[in-house]
């Protein structure tokens, strides 16, 4: 609805702020499924919970084109350096959720073979709790992310 | 292939002086550089095993060394199915050999089954084949079901078969729609997690969790089916197989899928009974092997099923095998919830199960056997067993060795994803790189039941 003799179309903000607004908006997450969580990020992704609707259905295979990287999973030991060379490999500004015991604390595996806990090898900015966590607390914790990124707390 | 250590001076310990480092510690500890098994070793083990296949690939030194690449894939990649690595030997286009790497999802879960008891054992095996957890469950249950001699009620064996059966659906459901996404079918992937989630609702519904049920305990089951679940496999059996016909118009004339699925990744009946390969990757060679059949367990053989079998073995006649299954899968549903049993759903033997909510209210014995019951767990008579059953890709055992405690002192599975997933190097020998991702996804491997 223009008009020729409406106002200027002007809007006026912070850089800080238009910045953590557009980071907020299209985060795109890196594809880490390792285990259970991984087919339940996949059904957040999917038509019945669609994840498009925040911005983040973007998955992308290559850790270069991510934002966010999601750790679907139990870490084993084996996989502990990869993942740690796929966060290295992502470009800055760079945010990672911890999905599930497993992926946060090690969970129900208190063994020699799981790294008891993602934080041990890269910073995580949210945990979501659930084993494994349904689309609705992974949706949660995504929120949760954006809300801090727009807050300022995990703006980068 | 690697040689056993001759000594123990092989073997080095950290801080002392550092050994010439020697070809069997190089095999065992560096995947990365490690160099693809030679043609005579190749043969050696085949002999040994007594696993004779056609290979009919010869190596050919004529072919210049500039063509020859080694490649590797995974394990961060969308396509692998998880955490599985391959490094493949690429000729140009053509994929020569291909070396699973497996083990970035080890979890160490046989270790821990021994320091579970055999009721929380079902917490840890069911997050093994995290798409069929009620399938694993059902396996250790019967396991430990056939140590203690305990006798199951008819409502809990059909209970445990509508559920598995409804299992079976869904993971076949996940793997068609993932097959279909790593081809390019998108639209399969939408609808096949579409149909997943009604089933997952039921799952939900009734164990209270979406996956990692621990649902199917040794002694019965958890819990009754909730109210109203008539209606609730009503539905399923209803829009299930309306929404398979949508798949079926989507990709069994597609020019493009059969393009993609036709003669590719042809793996024949022999060379499956070699490798120990079974489920839908072995009636797709044409073998009607299906342990419902074979060794029916669970009160499966009262109910009427087909065994769907394939003749090309190719990636095609998986997803066809697959789609057949789902359809004799809701038969069997079908005539689980037509014909469901009244009664208990758990045994009642007391050694086994614990006593009714009811009765803990008003008796201290009858509180003191549950508590003890759910701390110590119930005793298993020493001996050992294996169980198997079909699960949704194939065949899914479990040992188990007891020493007469609490805790089992030894349990192995008998995982099928990690016995088919040795197919894989027959099945993608001469073709092109392109198809790489089709034969991984109509394997339709879980790494957690690869590594557990």
């Amino acid at each position: 609805m223009a008009h020729l003799t409406a106002p200027p179309q002007l809007l006026t903000t912070t850089l800080g702020k238009a910045m953590r607004w557009s980071q907020q908006q299209s985060m795109w997450p890196a594809t880490f499924g390792l285990a259970c969580c991984a087919i339940e990020m996949m059904a957040t992704g999917t038509a019945h919970n669609d994840l498009a609707r925040f911005g983040m259905e973007v998955f992308r295979a290559s850790p270069r084109q991510a934002d966010l990287m999601v750790v679907a999973g139990r870490v084993s030991q084996k996989m502990a350096p990869v993942l740690r060379q796929v966060y290295d490999q992502m470009a800055d500004p760079k945010w990672v959720i911890s999905m599930g015991a497993c992926a946060s604390t090690g969970g129900m595996f208190n063994n020699y073979a799981l790294v008891q806990g993602v934080d041990q090898i890269v910073p995580v900015d949210v945990y979501v709790p659930g084993c494994p966590p349904g689309p609705q607390s992974l949706m949660h914790g995504i929120l949760t992310l954006q809300d801090k990124v727009m807050s300022g707390e995990l703006a980068r | 292939m690697m040689a056993e250590p001759t000594s123990t001076t092989d073997v080095w310990v950290s801080g002392t002086e550092a050994p010439e480092v020697s070809e069997w510690m190089v095999a065992g500890t560096d995947e990365g550089a490690q160099e693809m098994e030679r043609d005579e070793t190749i043969e050696r083990g085949v002999e040994q095993r007594g696993a004779r296949v056609v290979d009919d690939w010869v190596v050919d030194d004529t072919v210049d060394d500039e063509e020859r690449m080694i490649v590797n894939m995974g394990p961060q990649h969308p396509s692998t199915h998880g955490v599985l690595r391959l490094n493949i030997e690429l000729e140009g286009e053509i994929v020569r050999r291909v070396k699973p790497i497996i083990g970035y999802l080890h979890t160490g879960m046989e270790k821990t089954a021994e320091t579970l008891t055999y009721l929380q054992g079902g917490t840890n095996v069911t997050r093994m084949d995290y798409l069929a957890p009620l399938q694993n469950e059902l396996c250790y249950s019967l396991a430990v079901e056939k140590l203690l001699g305990v006798e199951i009620p008819p409502r809990a064996q059909a209970i445990r078969i509508l559920m598995t059966e409804l299992n079976r659906v869904s993971s076949h459901l996940v793997a068609t729609a993932t097959n279909g996404m790593d081809i390019g079918a998108l639209s399969m992937m939408m609808y096949g997690f579409r149909e997943r989630e009604l089933i997952l609702a039921f799952f939900e519904k009734t164990t209270g969790l979406r996956m990692n049920h621990n649902y199917i305990r040794p002694g019965g089951v958890a819990a009754d089916l909730p109210d109203g679940w008539e209606e609730d496999v009503a539905e399923i059996l209803e829009r299930i197989p309306r929404a398979m016909a949508d798949y079926e118009d989507l990709l069994k004339e597609n020019p493009i899928w059969i393009g993609r699925t036709r003669g590719v990744g042809i793996i024949t009946a022999d060379e499956c009974l070699a490798y120990g390969v079974t489920g839908p990757t072995l009636r797709a060679a044409g073998v009607p092997w299906d342990l419902r059949k074979a060794q029916p367990y669970s009160g499966i053989e009262a109910y009427d099923f087909d065994v769907v079998t394939g003749s090309r073995g190719d990636v095609y006649d998986r997803y066809r095998v697959r789609i057949g299954e789902m359809h004799q899968s809701l038969r069997i549903v079908e005539q689980v919830a037509a014909a469901m049993p009244r009664g208990d759903y758990k045994t009642g033997d007391r050694k086994v199960s614990p006593p009714p909510r009811q009765r803990i209210d008003e008796s201290m014995e009858a509180l003191i056997h549950h508590f003890k019951i759910y701390t110590e767990g119930f005793k298993v008579p020493a001996g050992e067993t294996y169980v198997a059953i079909e699960a949704p890709r194939g065949e899914l055992g479990c040992y188990l060795v007891s020493d007469g405690s609490g805790a089992p002192l030894r349990m192995h599975t008998r995982a099928p994803s990690f016995s088919n997933l040795q197919a894989l190097p027959i099945m993608m020998a001469d073709s092109l790189v392109a198809d790489t991702v089709a034969c991984i996804a109509s394997l339709d491997p879980v790494m957690g039941d690869v590594d557990r």
